[in-house]
């Protein structure tokens, strides 16, 4: 399957280009497919890539020497992953594993690189990603320095909440504990008092969120 | 179809703790390789998922907001 147009505007570094300027951009593109489970790329190793999904979810993860998970981010359709270490020019800052089958488009360093000098849009709308990166950063480390557990899951289960049944993300105790921060045991534990306390109901595989008013005042957001 | 929680063979290393664990007989070691059995009590207790050393189970989580 070759690299589709339409599916590159609406990349958010590509936004404002006519269509000329993504026949161009386009060349420089190639498409990749991985299976569930396979790593797409590995923290420390040189940073070459720059990915988009176009298609499945992609996890973004640190891990600790002593083999603990620290979810950073989930990449769905549209985003990407690995931009600052390509700009950056270094290692790859964390690792990226398929969390199903995924279908990826991925840019070469020095071919973006040449991009952003030759297309000023692109560069304008790079600060732009970077800045909206920063600031999901930032919300993790105050979620992870002044949250409590509880507060903190109560979060992930608002951000991944859909009522849209086409883009539903299922996550394992195990993935919301290494987002939170915590151990699995903890987040099994949340998720019974947030339901004892009637924010949330559990069913079979599925978290149903019925009171997303308190919800949110538990979770500390607006 | 019940929906039944997922399992990866090539995580698996025929522990058995799984099938320890389950309530309700849904997973089954055969030599040395788990099935999943479709079961309507499975009450997606996670314990399979909780006790697996590799993560070959996972019990993944669809989160809807109703209220």
């Amino acid at each position: 399957m070759s690299v589709q147009l339409d599916f590159l505007k609406t990349i958010a570094y590509f936004a404002g280009l006519n269509e000329s300027e993504l026949e161009q951009i386009k060349k420089l593109i190639f498409e990749k497919t991985v299976e569930k489970g396979e790593i797409v790329l590995y923290e420390g190793e040189p940073a070459e890539v720059l990915y988009f999904v176009a298609g499945g979810v992609v996890k973004v993860f640190k891990t600790s020497a002593a083999g603990k998970e620290q979810i950073i981010s989930l990449a769905r359709p549209g985003d990407s992953f690995n931009d600052v270490p390509v700009f950056e020019g270094g290692l790859n800052l964390a690792s990226a594993e398929a969390m199903m089958s995924v279908t990826l488009y991925g840019i070469r360093k020095t071919h973006f690189r040449n991009l952003l000098r030759e297309h000023p849009r692109v560069t304008l709308n790079t600060i732009q990603v970077i800045s909206s990166k920063v600031e999901h950063l930032v919300s993790l480390i105050e979620d992870l320095s002044f949250r409590q557990v509880t507060s903190r899951v109560a979060k992930i289960l608002l951000e991944y909440a859909r009522s849209d049944s086409d883009r539903k993300t299922k996550l394992t105790q195990q993935e919301m504990a290494a987002m939170a921060g915590t151990a699995r045991e903890m987040v099994g534990r949340s998720l019974r008092i947030l339901e004892e306390e009637g924010m949330i109901r559990l069913e079979r595989h599925r978290i149903v969120i019925t009171d997303e008013k308190a919800l949110k005042e538990e979770a500390g957001v607006v | 179809m019940v929906v039944m929680p997922s399992f990866d063979p090539k995580k698996c290393n025929g522990c058995g703790l799984c099938v320890s664990v389950c309530r309700c007989q849904a997973l089954v070691l055969v030599g040395n390789v788990i099935q999943v059995i479709e079961k309507e009590e499975c009450g997606w207790c996670t314990h399979c998922e909780a006790v697996c050393p590799t993560g070959a189970i996972s019990c993944p989580y669809e989160i809807e907001v109703v209220g």
